[in-house]
């Protein structure tokens, strides 16, 4: 983190001069300028449209009309996309501690083992590489409430009556999640099983000296060791999270009703479908605030639980 | 560890292992039955009569050898500029001393923080003005030039001693042959890391295309296998299929380069 603050410290410093200064100059630009020019055209200049865009209404073919700050106080009112924000929220709450939780477990397992790591970890790294596409639709066979395998296999547990998965209202977001943690656990054991190899051994002996039991252990040298991979890891999943989209589309197209509605999808379809450039360019913006405050908040709670060593 | 730990250890991870490949399992086994076989259970993980004209008939059903053809083709177009523009990017942003290097960058990095659905509206427009929508090209201009993969090459270079450089000066090379002798022959882990990066975000992506395109000559593969769930909704044993066909290639490549991945991943989330 030091080297952050060095990098803002040094932005308006420059020691060179002159002639110098001007050769390299003319060199950087050289190379900056075939990445610098799609980067300017299609990221930069986006972002200063896409503020602009929050504040008006429009929809391609009328001409744009500036509404000020109705795109954001009509959000209050609008049950969709507050039910959107809603499903946005419980899916977070429930994936980011359910993922966190089972790839540290499986990380921790895999460390403790040396034949057939390399083997383990690629198969549970599979389904992160895996088109999303491709495994929603399987995994929306696997869930048909009828006929699919997981049910069929619930009943024959004696479960009498098993849950409709994608088609229930009260279990869409469950089947979203379930299958979201699955795709991505094996990403972030990749990412846990090396910071477990990064904690020195001779901890856990002065440990063992010490008389710690295994809990002991993972309570007081693995967890505070892996800090920095946590906060990592939760940082990651948190702007993930928020960004939900084609696990919805391709499963439940938000519904039934609008139960499984997130705020991603709803801003293709108030874009895209609808049309309404303004409004879903204010909901993108609210996306972007909510990661972002999120973000900074936890970039300042990391003092306190992050031991960097 | 004692034995018995040991093999609880061992029966945990193999559980967790058939969890983990169970849908692509069952999804290779439905792709060579009948579509009444589909669905039975027990499941019968081996047909009695593997229906391996399945995966013939799915070319003759949909257009798949286009969606392919696109696919490989924005793949490799978006991986192959992305690494030209981003390590030549990288190069400025970590071996030449200009002025405005640390702004600049610090343009970078912001973006990044930056969700895709925030500018996904105004880049469609800016597509749109230059008559590029419904066109492969839309999504070679908006995604060649992340400023991720200039960040992840920059932080990589970052860590090439500047010795060699000024080493390679003083033999009378100059810049670009710097760049080109020097650190990009020791950048190959970070730019295969960010290869396959990209390889597998176009191949797998699914927000783009449908964004931009509509027209069925344009589709990729995800377009593809959307299309063909909609179109035969009940033909479950063409369906899975076809999404054996859409993910193999990504898993083959997988196989051969895991060493790159794992590193890559393992290297942003300590470094971080």
């Amino acid at each position: 983190m030091k080297s952050i603050k060095n990098f803002f410290n040094n932005i308006f410093k420059s020691s060179d001069s002159g002639a110098m200064v001007s050769k390299n100059r003319k060199t950087a630009y050289f190379f900056l300028l075939p990445n610098f020019i799609g980067f300017f055209i299609f990221t930069l200049i986006p972002v200063a449209i896409a503020f602009f865009l929050c504040f008006v209404r429009w929809d391609f073919s009328n001409p744009m009309r500036f509404v000020g700050l109705k795109n954001f106080t009509y959000m209050f009112t609008d049950q969709t996309f507050l039910i959107a924000l809603k499903n946005t929220f419980f899916f977070t709450l429930v994936s980011v501690p359910s993922t966190m939780i089972i790839s540290l477990g499986l990380a921790i397992l895999l460390n403790k083992i040396i034949k057939g790591v390399k083997f383990l970890r690629t198969m549970y790294f599979i389904p992160y590489i895996t088109s999303m596409v491709a495994v929603a639709i399987v995994w929306n066979m696997l869930y048909s409430p009828s006929m699919g395998p997981i049910n069929n296999f619930l009943r024959n547990m004696g479960v009498n009556n098993p849950p409709g998965w994608t088609a229930s209202t009260d279990w869409s977001m469950i089947a979203i999640i379930i299958m979201s943690v699955w795709k991505q656990i094996g990403y972030y054991m990749v990412i846990y099983l090396a910071g477990l190899q990064g904690i020195p051994s001779h901890l856990y002996e002065a440990a063992t000296i010490d008389g710690a039991n295994s809990w002991q252990k993972f309570r007081y040298v693995t967890l505070p060791m892996l800090t920095p991979t946590t906060f990592f890891v939760s940082i990651m999943l948190l702007i993930g999270s928020f960004k939900v989209f084609t696990q919805v589309m391709v499963m439940t197209s938000g519904g039934p009703g609008r139960s499984s509605n997130v705020l991603v999808y709803y801003i293709y379809n108030q874009a895209f479908v609808y049309n309404r450039f303004g409004y879903a360019s204010a909901i993108a913006f609210v996306l972007f605030f909510i990661v972002l405050a999120i973000t900074i908040f936890q970039f300042k709670k990391e003092e306190k639980w992050v031991n960097y060593t | 560890m004692s034995t018995t730990k040991k093999i609880t250890v061992y029966i945990l991870l193999l559980l967790g292992a058939a969890v983990m490949v169970f849908p692509f399992v069952w999804m290779l086994s439905a792709s060579i039955k009948t579509n009444i076989q589909v669905f039975e259970y027990p499941i019968q993980w081996i047909p009695d009569n593997p229906q391996w004209q399945n995966y013939i008939e799915i070319w003759k059903q949909i257009d798949f050898l286009t969606y392919y053809k696109n696919t490989i083709f924005l793949t490799l177009v978006v991986t192959g500029l992305s690494l030209f523009t981003s390590s030549l990017a990288a190069y400025a942003f970590s071996k030449i001393e200009f002025p405005e290097r640390n702004l600049l960058f610090l343009l970078y990095i912001g973006t990044i923080a930056v969700p895709f659905q925030v500018i996904m509206i105004p880049q469609f427009m800016i597509i749109r003005n230059i008559g590029l929508s419904d066109s492969l090209w839309a999504l070679v201009l908006i995604q060649a030039f992340t400023p991720f993969g200039v960040f992840l090459l920059r932080q990589f270079f970052m860590s090439i001693p500047n010795e060699l450089s000024e080493a390679a000066r003083i033999d009378g090379l100059n810049d670009f042959g710097i760049f080109t002798q020097i650190v990009l022959p020791l950048a190959k882990p970070a730019l295969a890391t960010l290869a396959i990066f990209q390889f597998v975000f176009v191949w797998n992506d699914y927000l783009g295309p449908l964004i931009y395109l509509s027209s069925d000559s344009n589709k990729t593969i995800q377009l593809g296998i959307m299309k063909f769930m909609t179109q035969y909704s009940s033909d479950y044993a063409l369906i899975m299929a076809a999404s054996v066909v859409a993910v193999v290639p990504v898993i083959i490549m997988f196989l051969f380069l895991q060493k790159y991945f794992v590193e890559g991943i393992a290297m942003s989330g300590i470094k971080s």
